[in-house]
């Protein structure tokens, strides 16, 4: 098989619903092993990561650094957790390294350490810089795209994903991005805004209003997409209007997330308080049978 | 006087070359690239140029994004903004993930002078040498400004360089090459070590025959890689001599000068005299009058040279 030929199965035979609940107890329970980090974002996350990791990004996971993969930048770092679960389900890892979070030594450092986990692209964890990141990323793609030779088969280009915290757009250097990646029309470029409404002081809304989001994302001159951030099928709707998008070769995109804090662990849900809290033995008890028993 | 050019001319000259040397070669700015000399890049290779916008930060994690794409960025805005502004940046994305960033910090020194302190980069060698894995390169003049860009292109990691604006004296020709992490010793003394870097340099060039007059001779040593830095030649010159003195149109304390000690303390314990800004901003003013309100000319050298061996 020509390497181009690889892609992520949209189908991938498995139950995707099923999985999400793996991963959210992934993270409880990394997190209380580790005995810090941060579920509320995580949680909220879920869903997104899935959609991408198994339906979305051209990836192999036995071959992270594949020239032709889509790339994949987690600009909120703190929320590695999911991302981690989300790896290791897809096969970057063995899964029981999950119980690794945040001790000396480990592969999965509290926020993400690309040069220690092969797979993850970029270091991260001060907030507002994943986007530049992405669109320098798929500017380069774009360069290097247009210089293959002639008669080479073009195919859909590689594309650049980029997942962002809500509270995060809050740094003015997210906005800079933006301007640059509408400006330069970079149009293999998507955005995600986990809009879980909730940053570590209180409500966004209360410690630095956002709204109106979609229209400030428009304003900037992106294709703004909103969709329910915990439907699967309506994540993978948003994400293949994207890719719509992307081949129209108009400018960049954002899918804006609509999640819970903490989603699936009734007290996290919506509470500040778990922005970056380690659940006690008793809470990890009841997270663990909620999600399990929340299960269709 | 011998030709006099500014090094930003340097370069402008050499993002040319490396362009033209590497197809992987691209440059970005932030709205500075007419000052620099930078939009000449962008006229001959237009698809390997970016202009963000007066965005310092953003122009960084772009760099950071084009080299995780194998590009080879050069990001250049005054030293003060490359450094300043967008220090999180380099930090955190670019040296902690050892991208292949270049980053030009131009108008370094008082050689922006009539632009006042605000303008002015002091603190840019100490902020970027601390770095992990930051190679920082301090040219002296215009042709060796170019031999810098063409070592950082080809070298593989981030590399801060940083220049000046004013016409300087050219004390290299045309075509001299840069290696990183090695010095270049101008002349050779017994009395004294000078160490200097950037404009320094031809100020400390024109010391030596006021030094010789009063039957001193001194080592000079242009330290155009502060870090990496040469230091055996450094060592090797401060056990001969005994005694060290650093100039830098830079604050006196985590500069050169700071990089100088920090070496000599562990390695040849002997008196280091650092001779910079003393810990205040800068003021308006012509770069020369700027600098000879700090004592940074070659009859400041002189003077504290002898003062130094005075004591001794």
């Amino acid at each position: 098989m020509g390497s181009g030929m690889v892609s992520a199965p949209r189908d991938p035979g498995i139950d995707l619903r099923r999985l999400c609940v793996t991963v959210r107890q992934d993270i409880v329970t990394m997190i209380h092993n580790a005995g810090s980090g941060h579920p509320g974002g995580s949680l909220s996350a879920v869903e997104i990561l899935v959609e991408l990791f198994f339906r979305q990004l051209r990836l192999d996971p036995s071959k992270p650094g594949w020239p032709e993969r889509d790339v994949f930048i987690l600009s909120k770092g703190h929320a590695c957790p999911v991302l981690y679960s989300v790896m290791a389900r897809r096969g970057y890892f063995p899964v029981r390294e999950l119980g690794t979070l945040r001790k000396m030594g480990s592969r999965l450092q509290g926020h993400p350490d690309a040069a220690k986990l092969p797979g993850l692209e970029v270091s991260a964890g001060s907030l507002g810089h994943g986007l530049s990141i992405a669109c320098g990323f798929a500017l380069g793609i774009r360069l290097l795209e247009a210089r293959a030779p002639e008669g080479q088969p073009a195919g859909e280009g590689r594309r650049v994903f980029c997942l962002l915290g809500d509270g995060e757009l809050q740094e003015g250097s997210v906005w800079e991005a933006a301007m640059t990646a509408a400006h330069g029309r970079v149009s293999n470029l998507v955005a995600v805004v986990d809009r879980n409404m909730v940053q570590l002081d209180g409500p966004t809304e209360q410690v630095m209003a956002l709204e109106p989001l979609e229209s400030k994302w428009a304003a900037f001159g992106w294709h703004v997409v909103p969709v329910d951030g915990h439907d699967l099928d309506a994540l993978h709707g948003a994400f293949e209007e994207c890719r719509s998008w992307s081949l129209s070769a108009s400018g960049p995109s954002v899918v804006i997330a609509r999640t819970v804090k903490g989603k699936g662990v009734s007290f996290m849900e919506g509470r500040s308080a778990w922005h970056g809290k380690c659940p006690d033995d008793e809470s990890y008890g009841r997270a663990m049978s909620e999600l399990e028993s929340g299960e269709d | 006087m011998g030709r006099m050019r500014p090094t930003r001319e340097g370069y402008s000259e050499g993002l040319l070359a490396a362009g033209w040397e590497s197809p992987l070669v691209v440059v970005l700015d932030a709205d500075l690239a007419s000052s620099i000399g930078s939009e000449g890049f962008g006229q001959v290779f237009p698809d390997r140029y970016f202009n963000v916008g007066i965005s310092e930060q953003d122009m960084i994690g772009e760099a950071a994004g084009l080299a995780l794409a194998g590009l080879i960025p050069f990001a250049s805005t005054y030293g003060v903004f490359a450094a300043g502004r967008a220090w999180d940046q380099i930090r955190t994305t670019v040296c902690h993930n050892n991208l292949n960033v270049k980053i030009g910090g131009a108008h370094g020194g008082v050689s922006v002078g009539p632009d006042g302190a605000t303008h002015q980069a002091l603190e840019d060698l100490a902020i970027m040498r601390v770095l992990p894995g930051m190679s920082v390169l301090f040219p002296a003049d215009a042709s060796q400004t170019k031999a810098c860009v063409l070592a950082a292109s080809r070298h593989q990691g981030p590399v801060y360089i940083r220049f000046g604006r004013n016409p300087v004296p050219e004390i290299y020709p045309e075509g001299c090459s840069v290696e990183i992490g090695k010095a270049d010793l101008l002349s050779e003394g017994r009395h004294l070590t000078i160490v200097a870097g950037g404009v320094m340099v031809s100020e400390a060039l024109d010391a030596l025959p006021l030094l010789v007059s009063r039957g001193m001779t001194a080592d000079l040593i242009n330290m155009v890689s502060v870090k990496p830095m040469d230091e055996d030649m450094l060592v090797s010159s401060a056990k001969k001599t005994g005694h060290v003195l650093v100039a830098e149109d830079h604050q006196d304390s985590g500069g050169l000068g700071g990089a100088v000690c920090e070496l000599l303390c562990s390695r040849c314990p002997v008196p280091v005299e650092r001779m910079g800004v003393p810990g205040v901003f800068g003021q308006s003013g012509s770069p020369e009058e700027v600098r000879e309100s700090f004592d940074l000319t070659a009859s400041g050298i002189s003077r504290m040279a002898r003062k130094m061996l005075e004591r001794s």
